[in-house]
């Protein structure tokens, strides 16, 4: 994902079409993310979306604290890097006091699902016009592989290096579900980033969670599957078929609410 | 036109933030200061501002941190144990050097304590609070009537010096009544350009932010905060002195106990004993200057606080050892009487005069 | 006129302790002069009562807590016990004779008992009790002048309460009325 885009472009001859670059919102720099990470693909899809709309000039983002604390380095928008947990806190006084701006937080399972589930659970319960792009890659990253409230039964990390006994720490967090019983919440979805198609759906998805924005339906969530090799301990591809044969059967993939349908409930069969 | 009106602190001090262009306030009920929360909530709507009850203190203070990132007029107030919770979003608000103004309403600790005033939480706020290398400008009202005027100041300094202000009162001038003049106020234009309002085409991204990973650029950050600490200790320093002009003994008292402590002057010179007071308006920055030349004139002084000692601390930093330096205080909720305080200067005087 | 007067209203919470300190405050407020109310906090809280202080002055208020009063109103027989001691010789005690057994044998103030609870079951309003103690204290002490007090009514009482206005204006016109006689009698 570390492409320059300076040498990119000067490697295209005038006659060719530029079928594929970056986009214009997306920063020109390195990040500092591992090789096969989710965080840098969905950074360039949240930057294709607000490029599509056309509304870098009115999308404020909010950093969390975790790998993707340095967010507003790589997004070329407005944003504001909250304390660990309270990005949904932050967001809601920016987007209360500017109603007609786009206003998303980007959090990972640390950040949400663990310090700032108040301020999460209360943000999506008042119904905050925000969206909340949820990073889930069962491990708290920057710290270096610890165990979040999201790491699968039996998985090992450096803080369950026996495997995550659930006895003694709980099943893993479903937040998508959770957050999907608060009236409050009108958009609320898990997708995956590990293949081609679920990268298309996981930008419909931050497409559609802009448009209902514009409408003030509520909060929506997109909750996406992340990879992380590194604290996994796996090679990119590893990491990948980890997602498809052991994550997406603790979280399942698919919407869990959609504001036209506000009486879906989580069901196996419309996951 | 000014408006004079009966009102408790609290109160007073929430009809100032409605004066001052506050737009936006957060903030959780704890005794001593709901009523700031309950008068705002029914009083900020119908001037389009927003009022939001959070969740938590630390909701309330990082709602603080997005609304002044995003340039607007913001606060929140609580009381001592709330105001703990507040301790890391202070720290992020000092870092990213965000305008705003916070309240605390002091009642007495350690941990749940009583709702009953103090004056405990003087280190808390005076060297900073939270983590990390920073200072709050820190306002002490003594009267209802200064409750109302912090406000206005608070936030024009927030803005001036792009630094949290707290505004440190106590229980007892949070609900206590007394007359409060509201002069018209013009908000000064500042310049918020570094706000996040959405970044158009014709300039740089803005980002909020307090994280310097890099030591050199950290340690950058660090000198540059230390620098403004500078100026404002420079510039800002606000006090008030009585009956220093002839005064033999010092007493150094601030918010309700400087009120306490003026009463046992007047009881103490009408018994012949010539006092005066000295009482910091901003205790931080402190008015170690002012004490200084006055411990060059006075026999000594006497710091009396609704804590164990802390203030007492800056005056001898101040003092230097000029002058022999007592403390007097109370504690636990519990206050001190003007003649308590008295009998005090008169032991004092007593040993002064014996030596 | 005197100029400082520190009073201190205690009693049970419910006899209108507060407000009956806060109107006197309204009402020096209106007639200009410098003011401080505070509620029972601090620890005269301990104790079962409810209290207030009620300080008026020509010239600025410095402590607004204060441990020895030039008045004191008194509506119950804690109370009693808890501030006869505190006020100044040549001061003022009015108290509510029927909730009071055993008033203060203190000689060196002046000491003043009016039944004005049933003086209000007799107005039809219990809540008035307070106003006709009000009312007698500014017999006695005429810190403020009573226009001024039905002025500050109108500030105290929520609008929905000012049909009783008229009543507030007679039930201290009745605590007149009673030290009147009393000091007649006396």
């Amino acid at each position: 994902m570390q492409t320059d885009e300076t040498v990119t472009h000067a490697c295209v001859p005038d006659d060719y079409d530029v079928a594929y670059h970056r986009p214009a919102a997306l920063m020109d720099v390195n990040m500092h993310y591992c090789p096969g990470c989710a965080h840098s693909l969905v950074h360039k899809l949240l930057m294709e979306v607000v490029d599509e709309l056309g509304i870098q000039d009115q999308t404020i983002g909010v950093a969390p604290v975790g790998c993707s604390v340095f967010a507003y380095e790589y997004m070329d928008i407005d944003m504001q890097e909250a304390a660990h947990g309270r990005a949904c806190a932050v967001a809601t006084a920016i987007k209360r006091l500017m109603p007609d701006k786009f206003v998303f937080t980007y959090q990972g399972d640390g950040d949400l699902a663990a310090i700032g589930i108040a301020e999460t659970l209360h943000a999506i319960n008042r119904g905050e016009n925000i969206l909340i792009v949820f990073m889930n890659n069962a491990v708290y990253g920057m710290t270096s592989g610890q165990m979040a409230p999201t790491t699968l039964p039996g998985m090992k990390t450096t803080t369950s290096p026996f495997g995550r006994d659930t006895k003694f720490y709980g099943a893993p967090m479903k937040i998508a579900e959770l957050v999907a019983q608060l009236p409050g919440s009108s958009y609320v979805t898990r997708q995956v980033v590990n293949s081609a198609h679920g990268v298309r759906k996981t930008k419909q998805a931050l497409l559609k969670a802009f448009e209902w924005q514009k409408q003030n339906t509520g909060t929506c969530l997109i909750e996406i599957i992340g990879n992380c090799p590194s604290n996994w301990r796996m090679t990119p591809l590893e990491a990948s078929r980890f997602i498809d044969e052991e994550m997406v059967k603790a979280f399942p993939v698919g919407d869990i609410k959609t504001p036209d349908q506000p009486s879906l409930e989580p069901t196996p069969e419309n996951l | 036109m000014n408006v004079t009106k009966l009102m408790k602190g609290n109160e007073a001090l929430a009809e100032a933030a409605i004066r001052a262009g506050c737009d936006a306030y957060f903030g959780y009920p704890i005794t001593p200061q709901s009523e700031v929360l309950e008068y705002l909530a029914r009083e900020m709507p119908r001037h389009n501002r927003i009022v939001l009850q959070a969740e938590s203190e630390v909701a309330s203070i990082n709602m603080v941190y997005g609304a002044a990132g995003a340039g607007f007029r913001a606060m929140t107030s609580s009381s001592s144990p709330g105001f703990s919770l507040m301790q890391e979003g202070i720290s992020y608000l000092a870092g990213a050097e965000l305008p705003c103004l916070l309240v605390n309403v002091n009642r007495a600790g350690p941990g749940l304590g009583t709702i009953q005033p103090g004056q405990g939480d003087y280190f808390q706020a005076t060297k900073g609070g939270g983590h990390g290398d920073y200072r709050l400008i820190v306002l002490a009202p003594a009267s209802v009537q200064e409750m109302a005027d912090h406000v206005f100041l608070g936030f024009d300094l927030a803005d001036q010096y792009r630094n949290p202000v707290v505004i440190l009162s106590d229980g007892a001038i949070g609900q206590m009544m007394e007359k409060v003049t509201f002069k018209p106020y013009q908000k000064p234009t500042v310049d918020k350009s570094w706000a996040t309002t959405g970044k158009p085409a014709s300039r740089k991204r803005n980002a909020i932010s307090s994280l310097f990973i890099q030591p050199e650029r950290m340690e950058q950050h660090n000198l540059k905060l230390t620098e403004k600490f500078n100026r404002i200790r420079e510039s800002e320093v606000r006090f008030e002195e009585v009956n220093t002009d002839d005064a033999d003994y010092l007493l150094v008292a601030y918010g309700l106990s400087a009120r306490i402590a003026q009463k046992a002057m007047d009881l103490a010179r009408a018994k012949g004993l010539r006092v005066g007071l000295l009482r910091p308006i901003t205790l931080f920055p402190f008015p170690e200057k002012r004490l200084r030349e006055l411990a060059t004139q006075v026999q000594g002084m006497l710091t009396v606080e609704l804590n164990s000692g802390q203030m007492v601390e800056d005056v001898r930093l101040a003092v230097e050892g000029r002058v022999p330096l007592a403390r007097y205080g109370r504690m636990g909720g519990m206050i001190f009487t003007p003649e308590e305080i008295e009998r005090q200067l008169e032991t004092l005087f007593e040993k002064a005069y014996a030596n | 006129m005197k100029q400082l007067e520190e009073l201190v209203v205690a009693g049970f919470g419910g006899q209108g302790v507060l407000s009956l300190g806060m109107t006197l405050a309204y009402a020096g407020m209106i007639d200009g002069k410098a003011i401080s109310w505070m509620p029972s906090y601090g620890p005269e809280m301990r104790g079962g009562t409810a209290n207030c202080i009620t300080i008026l002055s020509d010239t600025r208020i410095s402590s607004p807590i204060i441990s020895k009063f030039d008045s004191a109103i008194i509506l119950n027989q804690p109370s009693m016990d808890k501030f006869a001691e505190r006020v100044k010789p040549g001061g003022l005690l009015l108290y509510e004779s029927g909730n009071i057994f055993k008033p203060s044998t203190r000689t060196d103030i002046q000491l003043m008992g009016i039944p004005a609870t049933t003086e209000a079951t007799r107005l039809k309003n219990s809540k008035i009790m307070n106003m006709i103690m009000l009312g007698a204290y500014l017999q006695l002490r005429p810190v403020v002048k009573t226009e001024a007090v039905v002025e500050a009514l109108k500030e105290v009482l929520p609008e929905k309460y000012h049909h009783l206005l008229e009543l507030n204006r007679e039930a201290l016109e009745l605590g007149k009325k009673l030290i009147q006689e009393l000091e007649l009698v006396g």
